[in-house]
């Protein structure tokens, strides 16, 4: 392979990619289930408010949870119908939390829309836009878009990154994304190049998507943005790894790519944004991979945010016996659920099915030693080191160890022979020492 | 040969008579009763009373003073002599002691997932609020147990965390450390409790645990002064804790437990007849 003349990053390492199941199947779109779950967190950051009642009819578009705070954003009703349940739901994260049901009429009438020119508009009424659409990053991590967008006066941004790597087994939406609405994509990046003024942009793609890379050089030429294929290799999507590869500048630690002069939105995001600002359309449906062994007929379906996941798998052909595992997102970073009767939500980048003989699971056993995680850790941390800091419970030790730097890639955990919860126990040491830190 | 040992002997020379100009010149002067306190104190540094260990208390209480901060782990008789130090009045500690308020380990409640993480309640209790269907029952992954200062908790087969009644001298530790607080303080002489940390409809708790509280009343018809519920959970009105005991063998789920007649299944620890005072701890 030529992958060592490609960019790259240091660590990470190679899963089998298992993105031929659904890498050339077009786009198709979900149609309504019976009813819709909407979370109001969908996002990183305070949830919103209800602002809609139980009886309550709603149009498709129409904000029906306020923002709260500034790291927060709308939520909106991703189809019309009648608000049946406004109630702790079962969340993607596996707790009851407030959600508001909704009842689909079936006519998808949207509530009034504002489209707009970006041309004329300025940074500041680009970035409500976004706000006001509930925008998030689609590429999983689901933070509040406009906030990346809003960096403090001391904190010049001079390069915009887009991220079309998906690195992560299984998922390719992203790579359908790009291949069938490129250009919207494009005015993405045009109104994000309007608000940040930086001089570069990059897209930066795995090169294992030629298809994607050629379309988007062509499209992009004597535009001043560049795409520039990227090493196969995870997580080469992982945000710092990326800037790193593309750019050659290290995010200190406990930093933000800001420090470094950096913004990297995910295409998904860039593609919504254009809806939001030229159509006044807000975030209410997302494209996401349906895959895994135990699904008969994988997927790319666009969906309404809210959709049941039992919904998406029925539109795949059901399943026979109930899964061993649930995954909303990729296998190395998605989150396992507990039942499909959760909602697939402004964050879910895939749903993966696995029956018990698809999983790896080995009995834990002590640390051999190896060096394995050390070698494959993306953020250069001694995972082992911190595992035994966190059993030991050597919080101080762990955060003088750099804990917080871990990315949670799970690329230690992967590699480990001893089965061991790395980056459970990484985690772990993260939240123990913010409580620290919040108590000191 | 002898060129180094006499070079050897003049380096141990040499830094003996450093350390000994050290130790007279930066001698600090401290206060008899802190040493004084210090030889009295438990010594489990567990940081109970509220400062880093037993030599920040005595350092503590010289320097304030006061003996308003308690060492809870020393008990009445640690905090008299004191009291004694410090010439000042005693002041009463309470004598507490922690206790497990669940007996759902794996055989009688249910798992609502299957976790293979960390053992580690706190990292378990993040994944979906634990694998307990259960929303407040023991995790079984022994937090506590790792936390206490005392050893005074074991993990029975099953899964159960269950504290020493003889062991445990009060500290608290365990009760911040539990993420379910399923673990509380008591008065040392009440020996019935209710052990069960859910308040769900008993409908409901019937569903995932053999052994839960289901808000029957019955407990509180049998002995109406010693029971409270609150929010579908029976508890022990700890004043009157020595009537307690009539309801235990009434209770239709088994979730009274009076200690003095032993612990709960599973448990190595042998059954206290008397609840034993504590005073220095081992
Ligand atoms: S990969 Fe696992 S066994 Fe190897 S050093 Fe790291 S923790 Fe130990
Ligand atoms: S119902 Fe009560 S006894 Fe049973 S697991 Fe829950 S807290 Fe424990
Ligand atoms: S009492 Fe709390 S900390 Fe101890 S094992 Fe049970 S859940 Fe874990
Ligand atoms: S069981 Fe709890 S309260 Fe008792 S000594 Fe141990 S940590 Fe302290």
């Amino acid at each position: 392979m030529s992958s060592s003349a490609l960019k790259t990053f240091p660590g990470g390492l190679h899963p089998p990619d298992s993105k031929q199941a659904t890498a050339g199947k077009p786009i198709e779109l979900s149609p309504l289930p019976v009813e819709l779950i909407l979370p109001l967190s969908q996002h990183i950051g305070a949830p919103a408010e209800a602002c809609v009642e139980v009886g309550e009819f709603v149009l498709k578009g129409q904000m029906i949870g306020r923002a709260k705070g500034f790291v927060s954003v709308p939520i909106h009703a991703s189809t019309s119908g009648e608000v049946i349940a406004v109630e702790p739901r079962i969340h993607p994260s596996g707790r009851l939390l407030p959600s508001i049901v909704i009842k689909p009429d079936g006519e998808e009438s949207w509530c009034e829309l504002f489209p707009a020119d970006p041309e004329k508009l300025t940074a500041a009424e680009l970035i409500e836009r976004i706000l006001q659409a509930g925008i998030v990053g689609m590429g999983g991590a689901t933070f509040p878009t406009h906030v990346k967008l809003s960096p403090p006066d001391d904190k010049p941004i001079d390069t915009l990154i887009l991220n079309g790597v998906e690195c992560e087994p299984f998922l390719t939406a992203d790579h359908r994304l790009m291949l069938e609405a490129p250009k919207q994509i494009l005015a993405g990046i045009n109104i994000l190049r309007k608000i940040l003024q930086v001089e570069k942009t990059w897209i930066g793609i795995e090169a294992n998507k030629p298809d994607a890379i050629a379309l988007l050089q062509e499209l992009c030429a004597g535009t001043g943005i560049e795409v520039v294929p990227l090493a196969v290799k995870y997580p080469q999507g992982a945000e710092k790894q990326l800037i790193l590869a593309l750019t050659g500048r290290e995010v200190p630690s406990g930093s933000l790519p800001m420090e470094v002069g950096v913004v990297v939105q995910n295409v998904a995001t860039a593609a919504a944004i254009a809806t939001a600002v030229i159509e006044g359309k807000p975030l209410v449906d997302r494209v996401g991979t349906i895959s895994g062994p135990l699904i008969k007929k994988p997927k790319n379906l666009r969906f309404h945010c809210g959709t049941p996941l039992q919904h998406l798998v029925d539109l795949c052909g059901g399943i026979e016996h109930p899964p061993a595992k649930i995954l909303a997102g990729g296998p190395m970073m998605g989150q396992t659920q507990l039942t499909l009767e959760a909602p697939a939500t402004r964050g879910t980048s895939g749903l993966l099915l696995f029956a018990k003989e698809d999983l790896p699971l080995r009995p834990q056993t002590p640390c051999i030693r190896c060096g394995r995680c050390v070698q494959v850790c993306p953020a250069g941390l001694l995972p082992t080191t911190i595992a035994a800091y966190v059993r030991l419970d050597l919080i101080e030790a762990a955060e003088q160890t750099s804990a917080m730097d871990c990315i949670e890639c799970g690329c230690c955990s992967y590699s480990c022979p001893a089965a061991i919860p790395l980056v459970q126990s990484l985690r772990q040491a993260k939240g123990m020492i913010l409580e620290k830190r919040r108590g000191a | 040969m002898l060129a180094s040992i006499v070079t050897l002997g003049l380096i141990g020379l040499l830094a003996a008579c450093a350390l000994g100009f050290a130790a007279k010149k930066f001698h600090v002067e401290i206060d008899p009763r802190e040493q004084a306190l210090l030889d009295i104190l438990p010594g489990a540094n567990c940081g109970a009373c509220g400062y880093p260990g037993c030599a920040g208390y005595a350092k503590g209480v010289v320097a304030s003073g006061s003996i308003a901060d308690i060492c809870p782990p020393g008990g009445q008789t640690v905090m008299q002599k004191v009291a004694k130090i410090m010439d000042l009045a005693p002041v009463t500690a309470n004598p507490q002691i922690s206790v497990v308020i669940c007996q759902g380990d794996n055989k009688k409640a249910v798992q609502k997932y299957n976790y293979l993480g960390l053992t580690d309640c706190r990292a378990a209790q993040k994944l979906a609020d634990g694998p307990k269907t259960c929303p407040a029952g023991c995790l079984g992954l022994g937090t506590c147990a790792m936390i206490c200062p005392f050893g005074a908790i074991e993990m029975t087969p099953d899964s159960l965390a269950v504290i020493d009644r003889k062991k445990c001298t009060g500290c608290g530790k365990c009760v911040k450390a539990c993420p379910r607080f399923v673990i509380k303080l008591t008065p040392l002489d009440a020996t019935t409790h209710v052990l069960c940390n859910s308040h769900d409809k008993g409908a409901l708790v019937r569903k995932y645990c053999q052994v839960g509280c289901i808000a029957c009343q019955i407990c509180k018809k049998t002995a109406p002064g010693a029971y409270e519920i609150e929010n579908m959970l029976a508890s022990v009105v700890y004043d009157q804790h020595r009537e307690a005991d009539q309801a235990v063998d009434k209770c239709p789920t088994h979730c009274i437990r009076n200690f003095a007649s032993g612990y709960p299944d599973g448990s190595r620890f042998a059954a206290p007849t008397v609840p034993i005072k504590k005073t220095k701890a081992a």
